[in-house]
């Protein structure tokens, strides 16, 4: 068994040293922006620059609504499904795959030719439309993740108790919904929540091509036209996405830990 | 016959699914609708013809090599992100090192899966490009410039390499719970039987796992072939690949076709769809034993 031990321990090695060593040259990179020394000079300048917070402001915003839409679009369908649909749960859960079998490019290329400002439902032809089809597009690129956090937690209550005893107890619907369902699977809406947000603040593909201001394009205009400033953004773009990953993981962690329903 | 169809079609059936219309709404109009549009698109001439001219028009040489590259990025990083990937799954399961070591992986990787797009351009750059960390070191300390050996980020070894940057923690992620499944007492009763390490893998484990190891690979190499945020912050529009191809063909009409822009997409779902098809009956094939 000792063979073993050594060969995991190198298995890990290399991995540690794939992974670390782009962590730790981005950071050291960052750094170099003053000749001769190291300095905060890539930082000062990151969050000096007027666009840098006007696009974080806007991908945050957008994120938001993601998550709240989102939401109130999984959360009922999981519920209603899980309540009087089981047969076609096979068929939701195949549909809420989909964005991840069909390239984020293809769906808003579709997009564009169905909903511009010629078309029926003329999305893109004005800058309220067009920021609410980009919050859309990433109501369908997190799909995945949101339904999949929502319908486990689902799984781990009964929701068919749940729901007759609020009814016996004279419960309309809408209290059932924001009352018992919503609290009872708020890990689930949490982890949907954090993994939409870091998804949703790195998106470059649909803001581009959908031409709205976010962090995503401003990071690539970063990195096209200056040096020292995208390791500097590389690194508050990691530290993002390792901050909702490890809200994720505290909350599914103690979603787990609280005692099981009677 | 009529009778059990108006029964069966009652008042509460009805309420039953007007209950999935809004997300039924949602996904034919932003994610069924727009894709079938540009499928559709593709087998028609812009006046209208039905045509497979569009299709045929594919196998021109530019579009060839960039579904070329890009199917050789693919399988480049899927293949080394599954490889190195399986071993570090084995060595957290099977490894028998400390758990702090298992769950700091698994940590890790749920970050690193998701630290793709621009990004992570950016990490490889700052590393590996000319003035890189890495770069740097190795011609200070060891007086080798790896420029000079034909290396360059910016290239398919160098858009391979970053890529496995999410390709490695996904195929961790998934394989992990796949070696879980493993049975001790598979492992103990092969042992009892007088097989060596070499046999059981060889007979037991690896007939077992192939499901979820090609499954997964086939998983990586759809998530790498759909991918563009990275490869163009990292390369712009030099290293001619589909997804960038179709970008530009987006942004500017670079094909001067727009039906031919719609065969490129449906060239895309085709190839993505394909592995992720077999991907799922591979995964179905493995959960057989892990119940």
């Amino acid at each position: 068994m000792k063979t073993q031990k050594i060969l995991a321990w190198i298995a890990i090695a290399i991995g540690v040293i794939y992974f670390f060593v782009p962590l730790i040259g981005t950071f050291e990179f960052s750094l170099r922006m003053r000749r001769g020394e190291y300095s905060a000079d890539a930082y000062q300048s990151v969050f000096s620059d007027m666009q840098f917070r006007e696009t974080f402001g806007f991908s945050m915003v957008m994120a938001l609504l993601t998550i709240i839409f989102g939401m109130l679009l999984v959360v009922p369908t999981a519920y209603w499904v899980r309540l009087r649909l089981p047969q076609i749960r096979p068929v939701i859960e195949f549909i809420t795959l989909l964005p991840l079998v069909i390239p984020a490019i293809v769906i808003v290329f579709g997009y564009l030719r169905l909903y511009n400002s010629s078309s029926w439902i003329p999305f893109t032809g004005s800058t309220s439309g067009t920021n609410a089809l980009l919050v859309l597009s990433y109501i369908t690129l997190s799909l995945p993740y949101m339904y999949r956090a929502v319908d486990t937690a689902m799984r781990a209550i009964d929701v068919r108790t749940l729901t007759e005893a609020a009814e016996i107890l004279g419960a309309k619907w809408p209290t059932i919904m924001l009352r018992c369902i919503f609290p009872n699977v708020m890990s689930g809406v949490l982890s949907g929540a954090f993994i939409t947000f870091a998804i949703v603040m790195g998106e470059f593909t649909m803001a581009a091509l959908l031409n709205r201001p976010a962090f995503g394009p401003y990071l690539q205009l970063v990195g096209a036209n200056k040096a020292y400033e995208p390791a500097a953004l590389a690194v508050i773009a990691f530290a993002i996405t390792w901050l909702s990953m490890g809200l994720l993981q505290l909350v599914s962690r103690f979603s787990k830990m609280a005692p099981s329903r009677p | 016959m009529s009778a059990a169809t108006t029964s069966f079609i009652d008042r509460r059936t009805v309420v039953d699914w007007l209950g999935i219309v809004p997300f039924m709404i949602f996904a034919l109009m932003f994610l069924i609708i727009p894709t079938l549009y540009l499928v559709m698109g593709a087998f028609f001439t812009p006046d209208g013809q039905f045509t497979f001219r569009n299709i045929a028009d594919l196998f021109t040489p530019s579009i060839i090599s960039a579904y070329w590259i890009s199917i050789k990025v693919s399988v480049a990083s899927s293949l080394g992100g599954a490889l190195i990937g399986f071993f570090l799954a084995w060595a957290i399961v099977l490894g028998g090192v400390p758990s702090w070591v298992r769950s700091g992986l698994l940590t890790f990787s749920g970050v690193a899966s998701n630290f793709a797009g621009v990004p992570l351009a950016f990490a490889f750059l700052a590393t590996l490009g000319r003035t890189g960390l890495v770069t740097v070191l190795l011609r200070d300390w060891l007086g080798f410039n790896l420029y000079s050996t034909g290396f360059n980020i910016l290239s398919f070894f160098g858009l391979t390499i970053t890529y496995m940057f999410f390709q490695i923690p996904l195929m961790v992620l998934i394989l992990t719970p796949a070696l879980d499944g493993m049975k001790k007492e598979w492992r103990e009763a092969s042992e009892i039987l007088g097989a060596s390490t070499w046999q059981y893998w060889r007979m037991v484990a690896l007939p077992i796992l192939w499901p979820s190891l090609m499954g997964t690979t086939l998983l990586l190499f759809a998530n790498a072939f759909g991918a563009i945020a990275t490869a163009y912050a990292l390369t712009g529009s030099s290293l001619n690949i589909v997804p960038i191809l179709l970008y530009a063909q987006i942004r500017g009409d670079v094909l001067h076709n727009a039906n031919l822009g719609y065969a490129l997409a449906l060239g895309m779902i085709v190839i993505t769809g394909i592995s992720n098809l077999l991907y799922i009956l591979l995964r179905m094939r493995a959960e057989r034993w892990q119940k």
